[in-house]
């Protein structure tokens, strides 16, 4: 797989241009229950206080370990988890009020491709059921029109179409995900959240995979919500990447400015992991002391400071603002003062 | 994907493409879970032969009536106990008509009891077909001179039924309390499972006991028959209203485990409704455990009437099943002379079914299993 980012669209730079997706303040707190009565002892806060925009036709990578939350975030935004509090707004419609077929309606345009191909297809039914169904669901179309759907999405997704009759289990994984993709995109959705689509797929297939979704965004006008732990992946496909720690958001930029200049001291860490294609040069690796803190104990201040290399006192009482430079935004406060005092600025 | 107006010339090649993938498609038939299953079933010669078995014992059973046997309740005391008898084969025993001034009606209902009318139907072919012709003896008479071969025959109808029909009442009320009770979850699961596990710790035997002495009393039963129900189909409500507790418990995890994969998240996401899911995409993936622990609650069953007919509360004498058989012929057995045919053959068929039905559920368990879905 080559690291060369695709040209970002044109939409994506052009602040002007009304977000498809605004999330403000996103939170879902997960109850913690214990005991005969089930009494609510605490919360993981799996995501806190999430906020972001995706521009039409923009991917957004979703970067940070597993544990931070980034698969809530995707769940959410759909409604397959209730959010605690936080607006999710689609096209400008309120994504929380909708309710019945207001629902329904949006779930047209908004699609999920899941990790795990296996779990995720029925294996009681046939490719052409499953694809079928939701156009059968929507009331899209005539029997006839259906199947000629099917058919072209099947197409679309590079399977064969005449393998409609067959069963899920009868497919490799990488075909499986696209039978997947398939059936999310049979509804002509207007945005994607891929939750980490190529995960459990061999490397091999995993280019191919990715290569199929820059494809599919560019012939559909798609717009993605890439959720990944595969950095090098999530620089491929994403025009801007935003980095998860523990719930919240730390740094969110444009995905050459994020991989070239990363500035919260987290995302530093992450990339630095990352293993470089130059041989002879060794860069730094930073390993980070510590585990992952429990979501339902987050630390005081910044969640960062346990384990982070520069964090002085005021990370261990105050919580980082967003700070934003040339629309690059981190929370730091270490970085936030380096970066605000008028001595760094060269 | 609006069907245009006129049919532009790429639309008709569109179409022509499409007709051409279909023909195609239609050629290349996928494996269903089911056709999977059946064929790893097939290499199971065990559970196949268990299942040609009970297939046949069950059309031999449905056929009774026509088949050239004895009437069953007809006795013969100067030839009581008599030993199997191999030779001749046949004998001209059918001669209930013999027997003047009784319509055709009063004499097979002397001969056989209470028939209905496929019965009856089967009985007037088989006096066609077979006329006063019946296989001798060969398990044997009882004590009233009855024979054995016969009773055997109509008791299997009323063993298997019971089996069936009880196991199907379970099915119905555990599938659906145990799906409702998983599906729902939460403090409702949490109720419902704590009442099934309240029932589970009645010790049924004694509620069936209590239930057939208050049903089987003079004034009860004679109500009872007046609306048109029997001891019998109290019987199958009775037992499979017991069974039905493990079903749920069953059905209730396998729900829950399904309710969690991500298809179902996956059609949740396309808008389909709580309905589509359940029907569309919960119950199908519960037939196999569903399959498979019917199998092993049928003979659990047939044994539960056995016993309750050995202990004197299932069906009643002169109606026979496998149950009634065995208890009569343990009544036989004297230290002088032990009347063996009694004893071997129906515990015999008893056993053989109970055997067949566990090989067959044992085979379907392992032909069902996702885990050996790789052929």
């Amino acid at each position: 797989m080559t690291v060369q980012a695709p040209a970002p669209t044109p939409t994506a730079a052009a602040p002007a241009t009304r977000p498809l997706l605004q999330v403000t303040n996103l939170k879902k707190h997960f109850p913690i229950r214990r005991g005969v009565f089930q009494r609510v002892v605490g919360h993981v806060r799996a995501v806190d206080d999430v906020s972001f925009h995706i521009n039409p036709g923009e991917t957004l990578g979703l970067v940070g370990e597993s544990g931070c939350g980034k698969t809530t975030v995707g769940r959410t935004l759909l409604r397959l988890i209730e959010p605690t509090a936080g607006e999710i707004a689609f096209e400008g419609r309120d994504v929380r009020a909708l309710s019945g077929g207001q629902l329904r309606q949006l779930r047209r345009d908004m699609q999920i491709v899941f990790q795990d191909p296996y779990g995720s297809l029925n294996p009681r039914m046939t490719i052409r059921a499953i694809v079928e169904e939701g156009l059968i669901i929507h009331g899209l179309g005539n029997r006839k029109e259906r199947l000629e759907k099917v058919i072209d999405t099947l197409e679309d997704v590079g399977l064969d179409p005449t393998y409609i009759n067959r069963y899920p289990h009868e497919f490799s994984g990488g075909q499986r995900q696209r039978i997947c993709v398939a059936r999310a995109l049979a509804l002509n959705p207007k945005f994607m959240v891929l939750d980490e689509p190529i995960s459990a797929l061999d490397v091999s297939i995993q280019s191919q995979i990715i290569n199929l979704f820059t494809e599919l965004r560019r012939k559909h006008n798609l717009t993605y919500l890439f959720i990944s732990h595969d950095l090098s992946v999530v620089e491929y496909i994403s025009d801007r990447v935003a980095v998860m720690y523990l719930g919240e958001l730390v740094e969110t930029g444009t995905s050459r400015e994020l991989y070239h200049h990363a500035i919260h001291p987290y995302t530093k860490a992450l990339l630095s992991s990352v293993p470089k294609m130059t041989p002879g040069k060794k860069p730094e690796r930073i390993v980070l002391p510590g585990d992952v803190p429990s979501p339902s104990r987050p630390p005081p201040g910044c969640r960062f400071h346990p384990r982070c290399p520069l964090a002085i006192d005021i990370c261990k009482v105050e919580s980082p603002r967003e700070t934003i430079v040339d629309g690059h935004m981190f929370r730091c406060h270490v970085m936030e003062q380096q970066l605000k005092s008028p001595a760094s600025k060269k | 994907m609006a069907s245009s107006a006129a049919p532009s010339p790429t639309d008709q090649k569109d179409a022509e493409r499409y007709q051409r993938l279909l023909a195609e498609a239609r050629a290349i038939q996928g494996v269903s879970l089911g056709k999977d299953a059946w064929r790893r079933l097939k290499k199971n010669r065990v559970a196949m032969a268990s299942l040609w078995f009970l297939v046949g014992l069950g059309v031999l059973a449905f056929l009774t009536p026509f088949l050239p046997l004895q009437p069953s309740h007809k006795t013969e005391t100067k030839l009581k106990f008599a030993p199997p008898v191999s030779s001749p084969l046949l004998v001209d025993s059918y001669d209930i008509e013999k027997q003047g001034g009784k319509s055709q009606g009063e004499l097979d209902k002397d001969g056989f009891g209470e028939l209905n009318f496929i019965d009856r139907g089967m009985l007037a072919l088989r006096r066609r077909v077979f006329g006063p012709w019946c296989f001798n003896s060969l398990c044997g008479r009882d004590k009233l001179g009855r024979d054995t071969l016969a009773r055997l025959f109509w008791g299997a109808r009323v063993s298997l039924l019971v089996g069936v029909v009880a196991a199907f009442v379970s099915l119905v009320i555990g599938v659906t309390y145990g799906a409702v009770s998983g599906y729902l979850g939460g403090w409702i699961d949490n109720l419902m499972m704590r009442i099934v596990e309240a029932l589970d710790s009645v010790p049924f035997i004694f509620v069936v006991i209590f239930l057939i002495t208050v049903l089987s009393q003079e004034d009860v039963n004679k109500a009872l028959a007046g609306v048109g129900i029997n001891r019998m189909h109290i019987f199958f409500v009775v037992v499979g209203a017991i069974y039905w507790l493990t079903m749920s418990r069953v059905v209730r995890g396998q729900v829950i485990s399904l309710k969690n994969e991500q298809f179902i998240e996956a059609a949740r996401t396309i808008g389909a409704s709580r309905w589509r899911i359940i029907f569309r995409h919960l119950m199908p993936n519960l037939t196999s455990v569903v399959i498979v622990y019917l199998t092993l609650t049928i003979p659990r069953v047939i044994l539960f009437e056995a016993f309750l007919s050995f202990v004197g509360l299932g069906v009643e004498v002169p109606n026979a099943s496998w149950g009634v058989l065995a208890n009569e012929a343990v009544e036989a057995i004297t230290s002088v002379k032990v009347f063996w045919w009694l004893v071997v053959f129906p515990g015999a068929a008893l056993a053989a079914t109970l055997f067949a039905l566990n090989f067959l559920g044992d085979g379907l368990r392992d032909a069902l299993d996702p885990r050996l879905k790789n052929r």
